[in-house]
């Protein structure tokens, strides 16, 4: 299992009656892109909160990059990088102030911090708003900036909770791409999204429907079985399957 | 060491969310200020010119000796003379006097031959405070004014002294309230923009960034508070040195040990800024709720505005576990009478257990969110 960078076996999330994650089971192999599809309310966003350590598992188990999810969170907590599908910087520091807060956070040195910082601003074209503050960039520079944040510290493993809620097509297709690099640079990627065109993108993909994995596989694995031509035909057909055997 | 590193740099960090927020910051560093002048000149249960009836039916030398007495202090003035009390209703009814001295005829001779010669005092009691301070200013003025007429024995000159001590005119009320002023600001800035800025991050998602980092809940709280509790000594001081320069409020005992206290009841109202922010799930709800549950006992129950003693009972239970009330006795202790720890330890350790208290019980519902 050590080969895995997140492997989930029977997790499971209730908050009081309700199952908002229920027994799901996957392995997410390095360097992955693993997409997590479902609706709102699916349980997305549990079971990442689980798998970063911010909730603990009613039952079941899950490891991230090696370590239990409910006994070693602090050496998860060193290994990964989070977005959260609320904006995860300071708007009132500037995109300068913000990279070097997160650095001294996971432990970068000035020099290290100094040097990531140059190639990240390269990367994202960003070289001449260093002192700018955050709160003034458009939208999905913010997103952007907010991802390359998270990858700083080189995670093995990076979770990004809806990273492209309400951005424009054109910068959602740019942050595919800095998934993509990222990927290709060893970091496995775990995605929740809504959007069925972002699920295409993914190596594999998890369809969850009420708190269940309905589907498991890559995007072509998925379409076949159901004659479905994209996967926004595969996650209705098992939405509805989910909801017409009563789940909720 | 990496370590205090990402501390610091979370310290930095909340420096600058201050320094920024220009409006925030004016108003933490003014209002105390701007506090002092008002509840210095607005909350003084002092009274000064006491409009005054006298009902004299048949005046007399020794009726004259007491108007004379009255009209001689600084308090009293005499507005009217009467020699009946029939317009004395309409006279409090529209506010020309506070207060009325009745004298019944024949006052002298009754007090020559009978003895004890009675007179009435009537006076307004609107406002009971100040009512129960006017009349016991005028009881003393004729007690002053028999203890004369009996020769002065050491009882006699006791009264006089103590007499004497209320007419002189200080500003004992400015001396009363800088203390609990200070309590005041320090909950203010503690409890109120810790619970404000904790929620904030808890609102905007980036509270949820920290959580996945490698900081511990502690050393983010810490990080958090650590700048307010540097703002809080700043304003005590600030507020302590107004004091003293408008209304020559003295600090007679150690300030070091004054400042040590302040501290430790920051810390108190850290705590109860970090609790709240961490039991509710919005700024709007936390603010209400420090402002119900901190401000208002601070004003209310600490002995700041209305004296401990003079609280109903169930109340004066109650303010025992107000942290405030503590820190203000301790306060004033230092301040105006000049004590020592020696004598201030109880209060110490109260204080000290309820800190350590709430910072146990805040930390625990920080950690909680993460179950």
């Amino acid at each position: 299992m050590t080969d895995a960078a997140i492997s989930a076996r029977g997790l499971t999330r209730r908050f009081g009656d309700f199952t908002a994650v229920d027994a799901i089971t996957f392995d997410v192999s390095k360097g992955e892109v693993f997409g997590f599809l479902g609706a709102n309310g699916a349980g997305k966003t549990t079971a990442i909160r689980i798998l970063t350590g911010l909730l603990a598992p009613s039952a079941g188990a899950a490891t991230v990059a090696g370590h239990d999810v409910a006994r070693e969170g602090e050496a998860i907590r060193r290994r990964i990088g989070y977005m959260s599908q609320r904006f995860s910087l300071y708007g009132d520091l500037t995109v300068g102030e913000n990279i070097r807060l997160y650095g001294t956070i996971y432990g970068l040195t000035p020099a290290q911090i100094r040097e990531r910082t140059g190639i990240l601003l390269e990367r994202l074209e960003l070289g001449g708003q260093v002192r700018k503050r955050v709160a003034s960039l458009p939208l999905g520079w913010k997103q952007k900036l907010a991802f390359s944040v998270a990858l700083l510290h080189e995670p093995e493993v990076v979770f990004l909770d809806e990273p492209t809620g309400g951005v424009d097509p054109v910068t959602r297709r740019q942050f595919w791409e800095l998934i993509y690099a990222a990927a290709e640079r060893g970091t496995t990627v775990f995605v929740t999204t809504h959007y069925m065109d972002e699920a295409e993108y993914c190596d594999r993909v998890a369809v969850m429907v009420a708190g269940r994995i309905e589907a498991l596989g890559s995007p072509g694995e998925l379409k076949a079985p159901l004659g479905a031509a994209t996967m926004d035909d595969v996650f209705v057909t098992l939405a509805r399957a989910g909801a017409s055997r009563g789940v909720r | 060491m990496r370590k205090r590193a990402a501390l610091a740099g979370l310290v930095w960090k909340e420096t600058r969310h201050i320094l920024r927020d220009r409006k925030t910051l004016a108003v933490i560093l003014l209002m105390p200020l701007l506090q002092v002048i008002l509840f210095g000149y607005a909350i003084r249960t002092d009274i000064d010119d006491v409009r005054l009836a006298i009902v004299d039916p048949v005046p007399d030398h020794a009726t004259h000796a007491l108007r004379d007495r009255f009209g001689a202090t600084e308090l009293f003035r005499i507005v009217a003379v009467r020699r009946s009390s029939a317009d004395l209703d309409g006279l409090f009814a529209s506010g020309r006097i506070h207060q009325a001295v009745v004298f019944q005829p024949g006052f002298a001779e009754r007090l020559a031959h009978d003895g004890p010669a009675p007179v009435q005092v009537i006076t307004d009691a609107a406002e009971p405070n100040t009512g129960t301070a006017m009349q016991a200013y005028a009881t003393a003025v004729i007690r002053e004014y028999e203890s004369g007429l009996r020769g002065s024995g050491p009882a006699g000159a006791a009264v006089t002294a103590s007499v004497r001590m209320r007419f002189n005119p200080t500003r004992e009320s400015a001396n009363l309230f800088v203390p609990g002023l200070i309590a005041y600001v320090i909950t203010i800035i503690s409890a109120l923009m810790t619970a404000i800025s904790l929620s904030r991050e808890k609102e905007t998602g980036t509270m949820e960034v920290l959580l996945v980092s490698p900081l511990r809940p502690r050393e983010i709280i810490a990080g958090k508070v650590a700048p307010y509790l540097l703002i809080g000594m700043a304003t005590v001081i600030l507020v302590l040195a107004e004091a003293r320069l408008i209304f020559g409020v003295p600090l007679r005992g150690s300030a070091a040990l004054l400042l040590a206290e302040g501290l430790l009841f920051t810390g108190t109202s850290l705590a109860l800024g970090i609790l709240i922010s961490a039991r509710t799930p919005s700024q709007r709800v936390a603010m209400t709720a420090v402002l119900a549950g901190t401000m208002l006992p601070t004003v209310m129950l600490s002995g700041f505005i209305f004296p401990i003693e003079s609280l109903p009972a169930p109340l004066r239970l109650l303010s025992v576990v107000i942290p405030a009330r503590w820190f203000v006795e301790i306060a004033r202790g230092i301040m105006l009478k000049g004590t020592g720890l020696a004598e201030l330890w109880q209060e110490t350790v109260v204080l000290a257990a309820m800190t350590a208290a709430l910072l146990a019980a805040s930390m625990r519902s920080f950690r909680t969110r993460l179950e």
